[in-house]
């Protein structure tokens, strides 16, 4: 975990409304793990005040250039332009700086499986990529990939080129399949019932992939997201209900510190709300 | 060697004394911004502080409020966290070795739901030597028992301060709401019931709306308004509470950069904590500290004692 003052080395808008940044990071290929953000400054001045968490893309090394220096470490994030951050973040070019804090928080926790089920919706996309990169050394590893139209479908042939048998729906049917990345989701728990699931999206779809995962007895890690101020488990401002938490008896867990990615059964499913529209995640469905 | 380059050779002092506390320099952070120190420890040594402050401590643990707890607002933000903590045994057993390995003194921020309670936490916070000072929270806007039913009624403020007083053996700072008519009146207060030092001010209380889908932005209905926006408000009310009490002032509200922070030193504030700008750069004190430095060796000030107090009133 480090605070950087780095610079930005491409940002490209991908479809409608969803950029890809990457930014010099030394250290964070080896600092990062699948499932980990990082806060961005998007502004030196007051507005807006606080940074903004984004799930860590995928890391990598730019090569080499001709006058010999080694090679350059780089971090990537995918974003949804939805609030005041984004809008700023999305005008930014090669060259301007930025401040960076991470890599921040816990990833998944990876376990050895045949078969690996990524669970992604929309933006919610973004922390599986490192974790696909890791899984699929170790079993079959399928992506179920969900949006509202063709536009929300991002970076799936970068899936593809991993390994990774990419399953595609959308609520229109612009792209793949038509219908919810959940009916995907229940037949292939169907067909592989000793699965392991790793799901991040709106806040509906976890609810819905929790409830398929439950009933099944398959194991389920989820990565919320949420608005927070510091990143790092001072400002305690980014908590949700855990396991167990009754209005006498509250239990909190702090997403930044004790997460993003959580065991289904660390949370209360009943009582979780869905996180902020502008942490440049995907914003909850009406 | 010129005299000039002498000058510049030379560092000016920082340090400032508060209640009989030495501290190196006068930046600490604000209570609830910086956990319980381990959080920012990967980014600075602790030991550039003038102060480590503690996140508010209780008897009994307290896991806080609803959410959402937090909003962002122009140039601050809104809290309702609820302070939530470890409760006092959690914070000794587990974060107090962290906190040892420091030579910077550690000052325990605390409160309690009653009475009884205040009085037990200052017998705890007594126990404890490597505890240097404690910070009396009587502000706390966002809890309903303790916090601000005694910050608001110069009596029960005065009634709460001179018991914990009796019961603690240490400098006893007490934090002050600006959620009241006349600041001055209750600085008055505690300063007669024992405080040793008064620190100000806590948020101001606030309230934002989800205009979209006409909702509170805050499970809690209101919540504390911190950051940048409130400075001047907190100038103001440190300068008028430094005029009113004899004891020390340590001056809080918005600060982000040292010149920010000398604000607060000029109109007369001891020391300065740092709060919301901790979040936002989690190196903005040690970036402080630099800046008051820089700061006394252009104005040619040795002592930042001689800024303290300086304003120059027409």
């Amino acid at each position: 975990m480090q605070n950087y003052n780095t610079t930005i080395l491409s940002n490209q808008e991908l479809s409608p409304g969803y950029y890809r940044m990457r930014i010099l990071a030394p250290g964070f290929v080896a600092a990062s793990k699948p499932g980990q953000f990082l806060m961005i400054r998007v502004s030196g001045g007051l507005e807006p005040l606080l940074r903004r968490p984004f799930g860590i893309f995928r890391t990598g090394f730019l090569p080499a250039d001709c006058q010999g220096l080694p090679d350059k470490e780089y971090v990537e994030i995918l974003y949804k332009v939805i609030g005041s951050g984004t809008a700023i973040l999305k005008d930014l070019h090669q060259g301007d700086r930025v401040e960076l804090l991470g890599p921040l928080g816990n990833g998944f926790d990876v376990q050895p499986a045949g078969e690996q089920i990524l669970v992604g919706g929309g933006i919610g996309l973004v922390p599986l990529y490192m974790l696909a990169r890791q899984l699929v050394k170790t079993g079959n590893v399928r992506l179920l990939m969900g949006g509202r139209c063709r536009d929300d479908i991002l970076a799936v042939t970068e899936f593809e080129r991993l390994g990774v048998a990419t399953y595609v729906s959308t609520d229109d049917g612009s792209l793949g399949e038509e219908g919810l990345v959940t009916d995907v989701l229940q037949r292939k728990l169907d067909k592989f019932p000793q699965a392991m699931v790793y799901a991040c999206g709106p806040m509906p779809m976890l609810r819905a992939v929790h409830e398929l995962c439950h009933i099944r007895k398959v194991p389920l890690q989820v990565s919320l997201e949420a608005f927070m101020a510091c990143g790092v488990g001072a400002c305690l401002g980014c908590v949700v209900k855990g396991a167990g938490h009754t209005e006498s008896d509250p239990h909190y867990l702090c997403t930044c510190k004790e997460g993003p990615v959580f065991r289904a059964d660390q949370l209360e499913w009943d009582k979780l709300e869905a996180g902020h529209e502008d942490c440049g995640c995907e914003e909850e469905e009406a | 060697m010129n005299d000039r380059n002498r000058e510049n050779i030379k560092q000016p002092s920082l340090a400032v004394e508060i209640a009989g506390l030495r501290l190196k320099n006068p930046v600490m952070p604000a209570s609830g911004t910086f956990g319980y120190g381990q959080e920012y420890a990967p980014f600075f040594d602790l030991d550039e502080l003038g102060a480590i402050v503690t996140k508010g401590l209780s008897l009994n643990p307290k896991a806080g409020n609803p959410t959402p707890r937090i909003a962002e607002t122009t140039s601050g933000m809104l809290n309702a966290i609820g302070l939530q903590n470890v409760g006092v045994e959690a914070f000794i057993r587990d974060k107090m070795p962290f906190l040892r390995q420091y030579r910077t003194p550690v000052i325990a921020n605390f409160f309690g739901n009653s009475l009884e309670e205040y009085g037990e936490m200052a017998r705890r916070l007594s126990d404890l030597p490597e505890v240097a000072a404690a910070e009396l929270n009587i502000s706390c806007p966002n809890v309903k028992k303790g916090g601000i039913v005694f910050g608001t009624d110069p009596q029960a403020a005065a009634e709460v301060v001179s018991l914990v007083r009796r019961h603690l053996s240490k400098p006893l700072i007490v934090k002050l709401t600006p959620n009241v008519t006349d600041i001055t009146v209750m600085a008055r207060a505690v300063e007669e019931a024992g405080a040793d030092a008064i620190c100000c001010i806590n948020t101001l209380t606030g309230m934002a709306v989800d205009v979209r889908r006409r909702s509170l932005r805050l499970a809690n209905l209101t919540g504390g308004l911190s950051g940048p926006a409130i400075r001047p408000v907190a100038v103001r009310m440190v300068y008028q509470v430094v005029q009113a009490v004899k004891v020390p002032v340590i001056g809080v509200g918005g600060i982000t950069k040292a010149e920010d922070a000398l604000e607060f030193l000029i109109v007369g504030a001891r020391a300065v904590q740092v709060g919301t700008a901790n979040f936002v750069d989690p190196q903005a004190m040690p970036k402080i500290v630099a800046g008051l430095q820089q700061y006394c060796r252009e104005q040619r000030v040795d002592d930042i004692n001689d800024v303290i107090g300086s304003l120059q009133v027409t």
